[in-house]
């Protein structure tokens, strides 16, 4: 693959609505090919899981961040960097337990939802952004953190914002040990 | 009565559409687009029939993305002629999408239904490589759906198909009833 040094600059960006109608028409064809909704479900968080596990040497490479020291850290990572890096926005962190390991970030805009009008209701249980929650578990999975990613709320599905909740199945001082 | 109506209105309708474009990162694209093409592979037995999934896909997005582009471009116009049609395609539609415009638009020599639209290095093949074996794959075909699509709705339908040759090739070949009503419209 031989390219002139100055084309990968220019074309590093793509239009939001190719991203955001591809991402559209995947879900339409998986849900055409399974019936049920955890089915459609699971099969996106797979595919997140591996684009996740090939996004993060993306992001650790053109990132250049340090090494994060606990999981608030990362968690601010993921929200303030990786998330406008790849979509644009920054969702708002909160900490939802006392031993620090359960965070949700929340969403106020979405781009992926942003030609939904609103779910068909006989796919009322479909989470139509679990691609996220794939990808965000797999790259927390290549730098040596499991978690647990899910959606708390979906404003796809009348609820008031999207929440996306990452629970760290580690506690929190084994961290520091690994020093 | 379906249950849609009686909800409340979606924010997305309401909102205007002559926003600015932003964009996204390469790589989130050419991820998610490595993970269709997979996902088609394991549901198909030949090149010809990933090829076709790939189109039906890029038929989807195309639909979807004529009109929103349409209104923002071109509003209270629409394009009536073929050579019209094939410029917007080539300029404003290639940009929207991919960034930038397509290479080339050449016509066939021997057959006035047939066009190409040409590009050295398609965005969607950014990170693709294919293997030997399946060397006649060409993953622009999702291009090529999505061509159709947008020719189809806009009042030309087509047969695109996306070919290896100076790079890659979309071949478009416009039905007869297409050329006969442009020819109609010259004569006037």
């Amino acid at each position: 693959m031989s390219r002139s040094p100055g084309r990968k600059q220019e074309n590093h960006k793509i239009s939001r609505e190719l991203f955001v109608l591809t991402y559209g028409a995947l879900v339409a064809q998986l849900c055409k090919e399974y019936e049920k909704d955890e089915d459609v479900n699971a099969c996106l968080d797979r595919m997140g899981y591996s684009i996740g596990i090939r996004l993060i040497d993306d992001f650790l490479a053109r990132s250049a961040v340090k090494k994060c020291r606990s999981y608030s850290e990362t968690v601010d990572m993921i929200a303030q960097v990786a998330f406008k890096m790849y979509l644009g926005v920054t969702p708002s962190v909160s900490c939802n337990s006392v031993t620090g390991n359960e965070f949700s970030l929340i969403l106020d805009k979405n781009p992926l939802v942003d030609f939904v009008e609103e779910l068909p209701a006989e796919r009322a249980s479909l989470c139509y952004c679990n691609l996220l929650c794939g990808v965000i578990r797999g790259a927390l999975e290549m730098v040596h953190l499991a978690a647990e990613v899910s959606f708390l709320q979906d404003r796809l599905k009348g609820d008031a914002v999207t929440e996306i909740g990452i629970t760290f199945l580690r506690k929190p001082e084994d961290r520091r040990h690994r020093r | 009565m379906d249950a849609r109506f009686t909800r409340g209105k979606s924010p997305v309708l309401e909102r205007a559409l002559g926003r600015p474009r932003s964009e996204l990162s390469l790589a989130a694209f050419a991820l998610l687009f490595s993970e269709l093409v997979q996902y088609c592979q394991r549901r198909v037995a030949s090149v010809a029939e990933l090829q076709a999934r790939l189109a039906q896909l890029g038929h989807h997005v195309g639909l979807r993305a004529l009109d929103a582009l349409v209104a923002r471009e071109r509003p209270g116009r629409r394009e009536t002629k073929v050579l019209g049609v094939l410029l917007f395609v080539k300029g404003p539609l290639w940009r929207a999408l991919f960034g930038r415009e397509a290479d080339k638009l050449e016509q066939a020599n021997d057959d006035e239904r047939t066009f190409y639209v040409i590009e050295r290095e398609p965005v969607v093949n950014t990170f693709v490589s294919v293997p030997r074996e399946n060397s006649s794959l060409n993953c622009a075909a999702f291009a090529a759906g999505l061509l159709e699509a947008v020719l189809g709705a806009a009042g030309f339908p087509a047969r695109v198909s996306a070919h290896w040759h100076k790079g890659t090739t979309l071949m478009i070949k416009f039905d007869e009833a297409v050329i006969a009503r442009d020819k109609s419209l010259e004569g006037r």
